[in-house]
């Protein structure tokens, strides 16, 4: 960040190569007068990669053939147990609402990440877009100068913009904590104004008899898009030094706990859609150690996170999801592990327009019944989501081929959704 | 496979030390050949000599001259005048990233231009097409259609493998029909018989999907969008979900176990039945099911009975009658060459015209896939036909590009090369081989190539994926334009050392004027005009020093819009 202390704000951005105008409206996005829901909406989705296992998050089943060693602890939320590694989400568990009966049809990563986190399940001809992306396209965040759509860690199945354009795509930033990433140019001053004066006159030399068709490349605009986040203020969302030593030990000292906390400062800044990945889910073997070791990243950034919002007045306009793209067999496997299972599993739910408080559906202590009660397809899950946060998820759009595509491919679950009125 | 990265990434410098040591050996055999034009090459490499061999006598010009004079009549009947003709090394450069994703290197423009022979351009692009490095990018282009960019199945798919597998049939330039036989029909492991990674792909946890097969065959080898069939009747062409359910029932047979790919000729595909009351009714969790046999959605008198259902499948795919399986590959190639298909979207193409023998005089893929059919399914000479038309050899200036009616005129009637931005892939690449001077490929040392292989996972990460199956790429987004202007490898490469272009220059050259010219070849294949000289030559005279003046340079032409497009 150094560098860009040494200039007036938008400098760089005075250089107009192809005299497109270019004014940025004056920042809104905090709605600091606004409290509540009637805060611009945002969803926060924190993606449990490599598919957790419902029996040792929220799920567990002790004490019977499927249950393996994990232990359950009771919970603020009546009638819902938690595996025991999980305390601290335990205490808040009332400001969630617990689904125990998820059912999508895809049993592969790929696949079930793509199913999961559009609603619709994987289209040869077509990419949908995740539901970051149409957050970010359907709510307007007037003065935002950071990306709309951020995604926080190391994600194995990056979320895509799909049909709605590469512009949706998330802004990745694999180590949260520190800054953004790739916005410190490598040369400060004068040096960065010649660079570009440069670039600009390769851009006019280039645009000589090719006019419209660089116009269409949206190039210069882009760029200036790109100077303007470098030099931005809003850019000390992604740094979390200046919380105090408590916040940052609340979330966690790991790359998970720091993400958690760059997406609460993203939300109060304006950003209305933020991903955070935690990887490490894909417990073949060595299943319940393995979800120790997670569970000690998740429990207390997830339990920070909430909290947090809460006392800032944010959980109400943000939703936050958390889920995996499956859950994991009842049955353990020979190397004391679990396989893919999307036939019942686990997520929670809160914030904005969604529930808070409630539990929902329940899975076959004993493994047998394949299907869970109360199933809750993850395409209804979709437009759930989508309808908490004030997007018209019926809305239909048309693709780049003209096909019309409807935002979500399911409807919103009443008793999801929180009581409004 | 985390913990594998950060391993290779740990040796990153060792193998970096080892690689500029091997660079410094080179320099120092041969310190100023490139700063300097060359003088006429006078030995030529063997492959070299075959290429102008095969120029010289080949029998493309009927074909190429045909081609021509449809282009000649579509422009006419637009009333749109073609571009002016490129400068040879505009056609090079769109040459080098059309058939093998990279830009050329200094070494050799210099070589290309120390070439006197009027037909140097063909000669140059047929060494190209024998070069392992077209091959190479034409099987990752070719192979998006047919295996998707989706990771798949761990183990049972490799994709590197198909990759490879189809890199090698197009370098010895294996009939492309024998090639999708063996693809769709061979049976074995994805390991030892790469090709039958076509058939794993559509392995999705532990089973194979049939469907997804089919849809591959349709759109992939047939040019049809069959696949939207899956769900409804196709609205325009005459495709029913039980000619669909028919394509994926010729993969029924498949059987995928820890021994590869086979068939069991009693397996038939069944098909789950939707629930009665239809898929909201809820509550069905039980499937019906019924027996779906083989079929094919049209030609079915050329579809053999022998042989197994995937056997069948593929003589009836690559069978001379199939004229949408010739004209959807020639679609594809057409795309690879130009940027967009003739037809789009490139896999769903209009039904071919009605006379058996003859071709469509408005529409050139059915021209050239005739040529194609007639040819032995040479998709050499197929690329070789395309890049010797009048098209190929247009500039992409137009008087008609300055407003934006004229310009989607001048795309429509294809009166002017078009501009296209360039796959992240084929920028990384390009980017590489700008910053060298001399040619990077297989011959290339094994730890550049390895440097690259991981500067490349690196940057796509941060870039973004790849263009979609269809080859659709979007204008550079902002996370793009930062890596870039910004990222860990923009400034590695732009660094002024003895090892990289900026350095070698900077070093080398005689003067400021040279280094500008250098600068300009290695990075956009062209010379400085002069607004350009005189615009950009105070970045080298005012600089503190002549390495960081050549940096700047280099960084500007790295971050131009001309740069990361075909044009």
């Amino acid at each position: 960040m150094r560098h860009l202390t040494m200039h007036p704000r938008r400098t760089w951005c005075r250089i107009a190569p192809l005299g497109l105008s270019f004014a940025l409206p004056a920042l809104t996005s905090r709605s600091g007068g606004l409290r509540g829901s009637e805060r611009p909406t945002a969803l926060v989705a924190i993606w449990l990669a490599g598919g957790p296992s419902q029996l040792e998050t929220f799920d567990p089943h002790p004490g019977t053939s499927i249950g393996g060693p994990t232990q359950a602890i009771d919970t603020r939320l009546p009638g819902a147990r938690i595996a025991a590694d999980y305390p601290r989400l335990a205490e808040c568990l009332d400001r969630f609402t617990l689904v125990r009966s998820l059912v999508s049809r895809e049993g592969d990563h790929e696949r079930g990440a793509h199913t999961i986190r559009t609603g619709y399940r994987p289209d040869p001809l077509l990419r949908h877009p995740a539901l970051g992306a149409v957050v970010a396209h359907e709510l307007p965040a007037e003065g935002l100068e950071l990306p709309r759509f951020v995604s926080l860690g190391d994600d194995p199945f990056p979320s895509r913009g799909g049909y709605l354009g590469a512009t949706l795509d998330p802004y990745r930033v694999t180590v949260p904590g520190l800054a953004g990433q790739n916005l410190v140019p490598h040369v400060g001053g004068d040096r960065q104004l010649r660079r570009l004066e440069a670039v600009d006159q390769l851009s006019r030399s280039f645009a000589f008899g090719r006019g419209a068709a660089v116009l269409g490349t949206l190039d210069d605009h882009t760029r200036r898009a790109a100077l303007t986040l470098m030099e931005s203020d809003q850019l000390s969302a992604f740094a979390i030094a200046d919380e105090p030593e408590s916040v940052r030990t609340a979330y966690g000292d790991t790359p998970f706990g720091r993400g958690c906390l760059v997406a609460r400062r993203l939300v109060e800044t304006g950003v209305r859609s933020v991903e955070v990945t935690l990887p490490g889910f894909d417990t073949h073997a060595a299943n319940f150690s393995g979800h120790t070791s997670q569970a000690a990243l998740l429990d207390p950034a997830l339990a920070a996170l909430v909290h947090d919002l809460e006392t800032r007045d944010l959980l109400d306009s943000t939703a936050v999801i958390v889920v995996g793209e499956f859950g994991r067999t009842p049955s353990i496997n020979p190397l004391d592990g679990r396989d893919h299972w999307p036939h019942g599993f686990s997520c929670l739910l809160t914030g904005a327009g969604l529930a808070r408080g409630r539990l929902v559906g329940a899975t076959d202590p004993r493994g047998e019944a394949r299907q869970p009660s109360d199933p809750i397809d993850v395409a209804d899950l979709a437009a759930t989501v989508l309808a908490a946060v004030g997007v018209e998820w019926a809305r239909e759009v048309a693709t780049p081929i003209g096909r019309p595509m409807k935002l979500a491919p399911g409807r919103p679950v009443p008793r999801l959704l929180a009581d409004r009125g | 496979m985390k913990r594998g990265q950060s391993f290779y990434r740990a040796l990153l410098p060792g193998v970096a030390l080892a690689v500029m040591g091997a660079l410094l050996l080179a320099a120092a055999r041969d310190p100023r050949s490139l700063a300097a034009p060359a003088a006429p090459a006078a030995a030529r490499t063997p492959a070299q000599e075959s290429a102008h061999a095969t120029v010289a006598g080949d029998d493309k010009a009927a074909t190429v001259a045909a081609l021509d004079a449809l282009l000649v009549s579509r422009w006419g009947q637009a009333g749109i005048e073609p571009a002016a003709p490129a400068d040879d090394l505009d056609v090079l450069r769109r040459a080098w990233l059309g058939l093998a994703g990279t830009i050329p290197s200094v070494e050799e423009i210099r070589g290309f231009e120390a070439d006197p022979g009027a037909e140097r351009l063909d000669r140059w692009m047929a060494m190209l097409l024998a070069d392992r490095r077209a091959a190479d990018h034409l099987a990752r282009r070719l192979a998006r259609p047919l295996v998707g960019e989706d990771g798949g199945q761990f183990i049972v798919f490799r994709r590197d493998r198909f990759i490879d597998w189809l890199a090698g049939r197009l370098e010895s330039n294996e009939p492309f029909d024998r090639t999708v036989t063996a693809m769709v029909a061979n049976s074995g492991l994805w390991t030892d018989s790469p090709e039958v990674n076509f058939i794993t792909q559509a392995m999705a946890d532990g089973v194979l999907d049939e469907d997804r097969l089919a849809g591959r065959v349709s759109r992939a080898l047939l040019g049809q969008r069959i696949d939207c069939a899956e769900c409804h009747d196709h609205p325009f062409a005459p495709y029913t979900r039980g000619q669909y359910e028919g394509l994926a029932a010729c993969f029924g047979q498949v059987r995928v176990t820890g021994l590869g790919v086979e068939d069991d000729p009693a397996r038939v595909l069944s098909i789950d039945l939707p629930p009665p009351g239809g898929d909201d009714a809820g509550g069905a969790m039980q499937p019906r099911t019924r027996k779906v046999p083989p079929r094919v959605p049209f030609g079915t008198e050329w579809l053999p009975t022998s042989g197994t259902h995937r056997q069948n499948l593929a003589a009836w795919i690559v069978d001379p009658r199939n004229r949408r399986f010739h004209r959807a590959v020639v679609n594809r190639c057409w795309a690879v060459v130009f940027g967009r298909g003739w037809h789009e979207p490139v896999d769903d193409l209009p039904d071919p015209p009605e006379e058996p023998e003859g071709f469509d005089p408005g529409d050139p893929v059915d021209l050239l896939a005739a040529d194609f059919r007639d040819h032995g399914c040479d998709l050499r000479r197929l690329f070789s036909i395309l890049t010797r038309s009048r098209l190929f050899h247009l500039s992409s200036r137009h008087p008609l590009r300055d407003d934006a009616a004229g310009n989607k005129a001048l795309d429509a009637a294809w009166a002017a090369f078009p501009i296209t931005p360039c796959g992240p892939d084929v920028m990384i690449t390009a980017l590489v081989q700008a910053t060298s001077l001399r040619t990077i490929d297989r011959g290339s040392h094994l730890v550049t190539r390895t440097i690259r292989f991981f500067r490349e996972v690196d940057f796509i990460r941060d870039y973004g994926p790849t263009d979609d199956a269809n080859g659709r790429r979007e204008p550079a987004t902002i996370p793009q334009t930062l890596v870039r202007m910004n990222g860990r490898l923009a400034r590695e490469l732009v660094e002024a050392n003895p090892f990289t272009a900026a350095g070698r220059i900077a070093r080398l050259a005689g003067d400021d004027e040279a280094r500008l010219e250098l600068a300009f070849l290695a990075m956009l294949t062209r010379r400085p005009t002069p607004e350009e000289r005189s615009a950009l030559r105070s970045l080298l005279t005012t600089a503190p020093s002549r390495a960081e003046g050549m940096q700047d340079l280099c960084w500007a032409l790295m971050n131009s819009l001309e740069f990361g497009w075909n044009h």
